[in-house]
């Protein structure tokens, strides 16, 4: 099992943060993972891309040229990576953001309308969340169970009322994919 | 018979390298001493130049460390960082310390550290043979400037105690000279008031001893003292350059 | 003990703490602004000093008055940045001050690049600055291996009274990779006599200094130092092979190639093609008798250097240890993109039927 996922947005509108959170729960899952932001002065303002692999096997490459899937939270990183996507690969496209549809047949396109979602649940934050859980959800990577361990981890102290709520976000991120 | 003067306990045994009628020594013994009266030689722990004082760690009675050409402030940084209650100083000449060690003394004293530099201006390279240097004066001759300085080709010399000065982390700055008795009771003060503020934590502590050098002037050592006083007094004015503590605003 | 996702950059910066790190002195540079970053919120915690400097060189010679103090001291950069710091690295090595430097390196010449590189090889391990003088180097390929080595390279350091650098291609300091804080060897040291930290801290006057103007004493300084390195060179050198007992081929590589490269040799071997790897660990001392002897063995045909760098730097090592006794092929990159395993692959195909 090899995934390799570019992740790529707006700098700041948190796709580093879904690539994150993917790694994270990836590796309490026991899988090896690693996570490789693009950087640099592009990454202020400009767009910025993570690249993360979750595999069963001893990582080589960090990077790489041809993603198993892409999460394209803005229209120009559709436009950037669409044509890498190896074939029979998922895309998935923030609507909310990117009006573009995804061209190639050969691609698994999804359309998650994170930002309506995220505002339904009353914190646009949570938007990152929804698109996590439309990832795990399509690619059956990881147990939603070990995302939602993660998400328990992630937010402690003060911040752990905030578990319930982007547990809800990552669950319905999960039920747009159906 | 009573003792009436010894060198003191601050300097080594080692014979000093200078040449004839040179004022390094007499400011290494005023350094020496001033460290030894205030109690703080075995604590002590000195920074050396490249120039002509390179090897003051055979004559400085404490430990020493000889740092590269200018880095002397950025290495005593290191050193009075992690030793906050040692006496710290730096030896610089004019070369060494206006020159290609200008970023590191204008950060250190930018930064407040709490070391004293002791800054040998003689106008002069001379270690190196009598080449011009940031303080050589306008029209005195040096092997890099054979018929004088000019300004159109270097500019006018810098004054460092008046330049550091206008940083609020220096708090002292004295500029003294060692030509006369008078003179050399003076320097002595002020380097001891340095140490002395330097252990009062308020600041960075500098002293410039404007200084002779017969050889690479081309003068007797009496004609130098002359000279120093006639030219070197005038542009680089002896007193307190400010002695002010830190406002933290 | 559990597994933790950690940027390579902050690793490096955590390592040093956990190691004993009492100072650290640092400039901005991409792409390991964040060893500084995180030493200013974390070292102070732990008691220990942060400034950051002007300058690199200022940076190095701080390094150079706190270890020449006696104190764990340690500063980071890129490229650029180590260049200016050759200066104060010479002087360390002359006057035997321990210290830990990391190069987290991106690509050049001059401004060049801030992607991942591996074009310091000759200034880390030839010496960028002045002067008979070895530093250390220990190439990690991944951030657990980076730790690791950090935490050691202070008693390295100590142990030779030497400066020691780690280096890794900028995509190490920037990666996320799960590690673990496992305990590493430590070592016997002795205590720093010669720290120049004050005469009432030890017995007689402490003088650090790389100065000695008689030619003789000069002569002698380094045959003392040249002996140490012969020691570490002894002592200190590491490597690893991965399937190098069969193999026809093998790849040198290290960092970030190395794990490339051992992606390549599993595909490679499942289609019936014998690859080894031979990855350096430490660049100085470079594991120079291993790679001769396995140059040596009748089943190796033919090496094939990988590297991130146009030219090849390590590649002279690999030539003078393999000694003409097999072919060496070369694939290389300098602006930032990595050797992909299709690449890989295709030059050991092509370096093997060359050879045949």
């Amino acid at each position: 099992m090899l995934k390799q996922i570019i992740i790529s947005g707006f700098g700041g509108q948190g796709g580093l943060a879904i690539g994150k959170n993917l790694a994270e729960a990836g590796m309490e899952a026991g899988l090896n993972v690693t996570w490789a932001p693009s950087y640099g002065p592009e990454m202020r303002g400009g767009t910025a891309n993570c690249s993360v692999v979750l595999s069963d096997r001893p990582i080589g490459s960090p990077v790489f040229a041809h993603p198993t899937d892409l999460i394209a939270l803005n229209a120009p990183s559709l436009a950037k990576f669409e044509a890498d996507v190896q074939s029979g690969g998922a895309v998935l496209v923030n609507s909310d953001v990117v009006s573009d549809k995804v061209g190639r047949e050969d691609l698994a396109a999804l359309y998650i309308p994170c930002n309506s979602i995220a505002e339904e649940l009353g914190n646009l934050k949570v938007g990152n969340m929804v698109m996590l859980g439309a990832y795990v959800a399509r690619t059956k990577i990881l147990a939603p169970e070990a995302v939602e361990t993660m998400i328990q981890s992630m937010f402690t102290g003060p911040k752990a009322k905030l578990v319930p709520l982007n547990i809800e976000a990552f669950r319905r991120g999960a039920a747009c994919v159906g | 018979m009573a003792i009436v003067y010894q060198k003191s306990a601050g300097l080594t045994d080692a014979e000093l390298h200078y040449c004839p009628g040179c004022n390094h020594g007499i400011i290494h013994k005023l350094v020496a001493e001033s460290l030894v009266e205030l109690g703080l030689l075995d604590g002590a722990i000195g920074v050396c130049p490249v120039g002509c004082s390179v090897f003051a760690y055979n004559y400085f009675n404490c430990d020493m460390l000889e740092a590269a050409h200018g880095r002397a402030p950025a290495v005593a940084t290191g050193v009075k960082r992690t030793h906050p209650d040692q006496a710290v100083f730096t030896y610089q000449g004019d070369g060494d310390l206006a020159s290609i060690g200008a970023a590191e003394i204008v950060h250190a004293a930018m930064r407040g550290e709490k070391f004293t530099t002791i800054f040998v201006n003689n106008a002069i390279y001379g270690m190196t043979g009598g080449q011009m240097a940031p303080t050589t004066l306008i029209g005195q001759r040096a092997t890099t400037c054979q018929s004088g300085r000019t300004v159109e080709q270097a500019g006018m010399p810098i004054r460092m105690a008046e330049m550091l000065s206008t940083l609020d982390g220096c708090v002292y700055a004295e500029r003294v000279c060692v030509t006369d008795v008078a003179n050399v009771n003076k320097a002595k003060r002020a380097i001891k008031k340095a140490f002395e503020k330097q252990m009062a934590r308020e600041g960075f502590t500098f002293i410039e001893v404007l200084s002779t050098c017969p050889t690479n002037w081309g003068m007797t050592p009496i004609k130098a003292i002359q000279w120093l006083k006639d030219n070197m007094i005038p542009y680089y004015p002896l007193g307190v350059i400010k002695d002010k503590a830190m406002e933290v605003k | 003990m559990g597994k933790e996702l950690w940027k390579g950059n902050e690793a490096i910066a955590e390592a040093a703490i956990r190691a004993g790190c009492d100072c650290f002195f640092g400039y901005p540079i991409t792409p390991q602004s964040e060893v500084p970053e995180y030493m200013s919120v974390h070292l102070p915690q732990h008691g220990g000093v942060f400034v950051q400097s002007e300058s690199e060189i200022a940076a190095i010679n701080m390094v150079y008055g706190a270890g020449g103090a006696g104190m764990r001291a340690m500063t980071s950069s890129s490229s650029p940045g180590i260049s200016l710091k050759q200066e104060g690295i010479t002087y360390l090595a002359g006057a035997e001050v321990p210290a830990v430097i990391v190069n987290c390196m991106r690509g050049g010449p001059g401004l060049g690049t801030i992607q991942p590189s591996q074009a310091d090889y000759y200034q880390a391990t030839r010496g960028g600055g002045n002067g008979d003088y070895r530093t250390v180097v220990l190439a990690p390929s991944n951030v657990q291996e980076t730790v690791d080595f950090v935490q050691e390279a202070f008693d390295i350091a100590d142990q030779y009274r030497n400066p020691v650098m780690v280096v890794c291609d900028g995509l190490i300091g920037q990666m996320m990779e799960p590690i673990e804080w496992r305990p590493v060897p430590k070592r016997d040291l002795p205590p720093k006599t010669w720290a120049a930290n004050g005469t009432k801290n030890h017995t007689g006057r402490n003088i650090i200094n790389s100065l000695f103007i008689a030619p003789e004493d000069c002569d002698d300084h380094n045959v003392h130092l040249a002996k140490k390195y012969a020691e570490i060179e002894r002592s200190e050198v590491r490597w690893e092979e991965r399937d190098c007992d069969d193999a026809d081929i093998v790849i040198t590589a290290y960092g970030t190639p190395a794990r490339i490269a051992l992606t390549a040799l599993e595909a490679l071997r499942a289609e019936g093609i014998k690859v080894g790897l031979f990855r350096p660990i430490t660049l100085w001392p470079f594991p120079e008798k291993a790679l001769h002897d396995l140059a040596g063995q009748s089943h190796v045909k033919a090496f094939l250097d990988v590297e991130l760098s146009s030219t090849g730097q390590m590649l002279d090592d690999v030539r003078l240890a393999v000694e003409g006794r097999k072919p060496i092929s070369y694939l290389g990159h300098a602006g930032g993109a990595m050797p992909t395993v299709e690449e890989m692959a295709a030059c050991a195909r092509e370096a093997l039927k060359e050879a045949q």
